[in-house]
C-alpha cells in the first residue's frame, strides 16, 4: 500500500471509528463505512490538512469511496 | 377541559458528587462537597482555580469514538442521565407509542468548550474559515434533546428552553403543561451543561460572579453563611421521567411523586443582579402555589436557589418570609448547591431530583459549610445547616432564577 494509501486509511479509521479491515479501495463512506454527510465533509476536511492540497466542492462530490480519496491526492500532489 | 395529572416515574444524575441517583443521594445526605481544584485547563491566569467537575466519567464506557467526536460534553451528560431515567422508569421502549413521548431539556449555554475550541482554532489559523463540520450541531443548545429522540426514537414535542440558571425548572414545567394539556403522555425532561472551561470560568469571574476561596474549595460554596463570596461553577445533568397518571398507572409504573404546579415570573430589574427585595421570587413562588392549587401552610420543604452569592441568597429568604408569613419558621429550607456547586441549565433538574428523594426518604439534605450567621437573615428559618434532617415531607417546592431575571418555582406532592 503507497504512503498516501495508508494516510488516508488511517483518517478514516480514526474519523468514522470503523476498523481498518473494512476501509477497503472500493469501501464507499456513506453505504459500507457509516458515513453521513457532515462526517464526509470532515473526511474531505482532513484529506486537505495531512495533505497540504485544497481539494474544491465539486471535486469533493466525486470523492465517495476510499479508492477514489487515493486517487484524487495522488494526482494533486 | 380538565387537566391531566402528571407524576414523575424516572431520575436520573451525573453530579459532581455522584454519577447516578444513587450516588448522588448518598452525597446529598453525606454532606459531601464537589469541588475541587479544576483538572481540565492550567489556571495559573484564572482568579477562580476550582470548580465542582464530574469526577472519574468514562466516556468510553458510554460512547464509541465516533459518537464522542458528535457529542459536546454537555450532550454527553445528557445521554447519560436520561438514559439512566429512561432505564428506571421501566418504560417499555418496543411497547409505547412513540409518537406520544417527547423530550424537553434545559440547557443555558449548551457547547461552550466546542464553540472555544473551534473559534480558537480559526483565531490561531491563516484566515481560511476551516470549521468543522460539527462545530454548529455540537453546540446548539437544543442538541441535546435532539440526541436523545434520535436514540430513542421519541417523536413528540422536542426542544430545549433556555433561561440560564433557570432552564431545566422552565423545561419541567414545560414538560408539566403539555401532559397537562394532553399533547404527550411521557416526556423526558431535565437539564445538563457543561461550562467549566476557560470562557465560562473566565467570563464568569470578570463578573465577581464566582467565589475566589483558591485556599479552601470544599467550603467555597456556602449559601446563607456571612463569609460567603459567589458561586461555585458546576457541571453535569439532571433526568427525570414526567408521565400522566393514568398512563403510568396503567403499566404500574413506580411513582416517585406528582408534579402539582409550576410557577414563572421575572424580575425585570437588571440583567445579572437579583431585585434586593426580590420581588420577581415573591411573584414566582405565588404563581406555583396558585398553580398547584396549594395553600403556603401547605409547604413543608423548600430547595432554594441559594446559590452563595452574598446578594441573591438574602434577596431569597426575603421573598420567602414575604410568602409564607409566619409558616416560614416551619419550612425545612436547604441549598443543595452547597454540596453540588451551581450546575447552570441542570441545576433545576438536580434540585428536583433533590427535592423529590427528600419525600421519598422522609430526609431533607444539608446546606453545608455555614459556620458564621448573616445578621440579614432571620434567624429562626430554619435553613437545615450542616447535618440533614428528618423531615415528613408533603410538599416540596424547588426555586431556580437565571441572568436575565427569569424565575421558575416547581412543586411536588406526594401522591395521593
Amino acid at each position: 500500500m503507497s504512503d498516501i494509501a495508508s494516510r488516508v486509511k488511517a483518517i478514516i479509521v480514526d474519523k468514522l471509528g470503523v476498523d481498518e479491515n473494512e476501509v477497503v479501495t472500493e469501501a464507499s463512506f456513506t453505504n459500507d463505512l457509516g458515513a453521513d454527510s457532515l462526517d464526509t465533509v470532515e473526511l474531505i476536511m482532513e484529506f486537505e490538512k495531512e495533505f497540504d492540497i485544497q481539494i474544491p466542492d465539486d471535486q469533493a462530490e466525486n470523492i465517495s469511496t476510499v479508492g477514489q480519496a487515493v486517487a484524487y491526492i495522488e494526482e494533486a500532489k | 377541559m380538565e387537566l391531566k395529572r402528571v407524576v414523575v416515574t424516572g431520575l436520573g444524575a451525573l453530579t459532581p458528587i455522584g454519577n447516578n441517583i444513587s450516588e448522588y443521594w448518598d452525597g446529598l445526605i453525606a454532606g459531601k462537597s464537589g469541588a475541587a481544584p479544576i483538572s481540565y485547563f492550567d489556571t495559573e491566569h484564572f482568579k477562580t482555580k476550582f470548580a465542582c467537575e464530574i469526577k472519574n466519567f468514562d466516556t468510553k464506557a458510554y460512547f464509541d469514538r465516533k459518537e464522542l467526536r458528535r457529542l459536546d460534553k454537555f450532550a454527553q451528560y445528557a445521554m447519560v442521565s436520561s438514559d439512566e431515567a429512561i432505564a428506571d422508569s421501566g418504560i417499555d421502549l418496543n411497547n409505547v407509542d412513540k409518537y406520544r413521548v417527547g423530550v424537553i431539556w434545559g440547557a443555558g449555554i449548551g457547547g461552550l468548550e466546542t464553540f472555544q475550541n473551534e473559534v480558537m482554532s480559526y483565531a490561531k489559523g491563516d484566515g481560511k474559515p476551516r470549521f468543522n463540520p460539527f462545530f454548529i450541531p455540537k453546540m446548539i443548545a437544543d442538541i441535546a434533546p435532539g440526541n436523545i429522540s434520535i436514540k430513542h426514537g421519541f417523536m413528540g414535542p422536542n426542544y430545549t428552553t433556555v433561561s440560564a440558571c433557570a432552564s431545566s425548572a422552565n423545561a419541567l414545567i414545560d414538560a408539566l403543561n403539555y401532559i397537562r394539556l394532553g399533547y404527550s403522555d411521557v416526556i423526558v425532561s431535565g437539564g445538563s451543561e457543561a461550562a467549566v472551561t476557560e470562557a465560562g470560568m473566565g467570563g464568569f469571574n470578570s463578573m465577581h460572579a464566582l467565589s475566589t476561596r483558591n485556599e479552601s474549595p470544599e467550603t467555597a460554596s456556602r449559601p446563607f453563611d456571612a463569609n460567603r463570596d459567589g458561586f461555585v461553577l458546576g457541571e453535569g445533568s439532571g433526568a427525570l421521567i414526567l408521565e400522566e397518571y393514568e398512563h403510568a398507572k396503567a403499566r404500574g409504573a413506580k411513582i416517585y411523586a406528582e408534579v402539582v404546579g409550576g410557577g414563572l415570573s421575572s424580575d425585570a430589574y437588571h440583567m445579572t443582579a437579583p431585585h434586593p427585595e426580590g420581588q420577581g421570587v415573591i411573584a414566582v413562588m405565588k404563581n406555583c402555589l396558585n398553580n398547584a392549587g396549594l395553600k403556603p401552610e401547605d409547604v413543608d420543604a423548600i430547595n432554594t436557589h441559594g446559590t452563595s452569592t452574598p446578594l441573591g441568597d438574602v434577596a431569597e429568604l426575603k421573598a420567602i418570609k414575604e410568602v409564607f408569613g409566619e409558616h416560614a419558621k416551619n419550612i425545612n429550607i436547604n441549598s443543595t448547591k452547597s454540596m453540588t456547586g451551581h450546575l447552570l441549565g441542570a441545576a433545576g433538574a438536580i434540585e428536583a431530583i433533590s427535592s423529590i428523594l427528600a419525600m421519598q426518604n422522609g430526609i431533607v439534605p444539608p446546606t453545608i459549610n455555614h459556620s458564621q450567621a448573616d445578621e440579614n437573615i432571620d434567624p429562626e428559618l430554619n435553613l437545615t445547616l450542616n447535618k440533614p434532617q428528618k423531615r415528613n415531607i408533603k410538599v416540596a417546592l424547588s426555586n431556580t432564577f437565571g441572568f436575565g431575571g427569569h424565575n421558575a418555582c416547581v412543586a411536588f406532592k406526594t401522591l395521593e
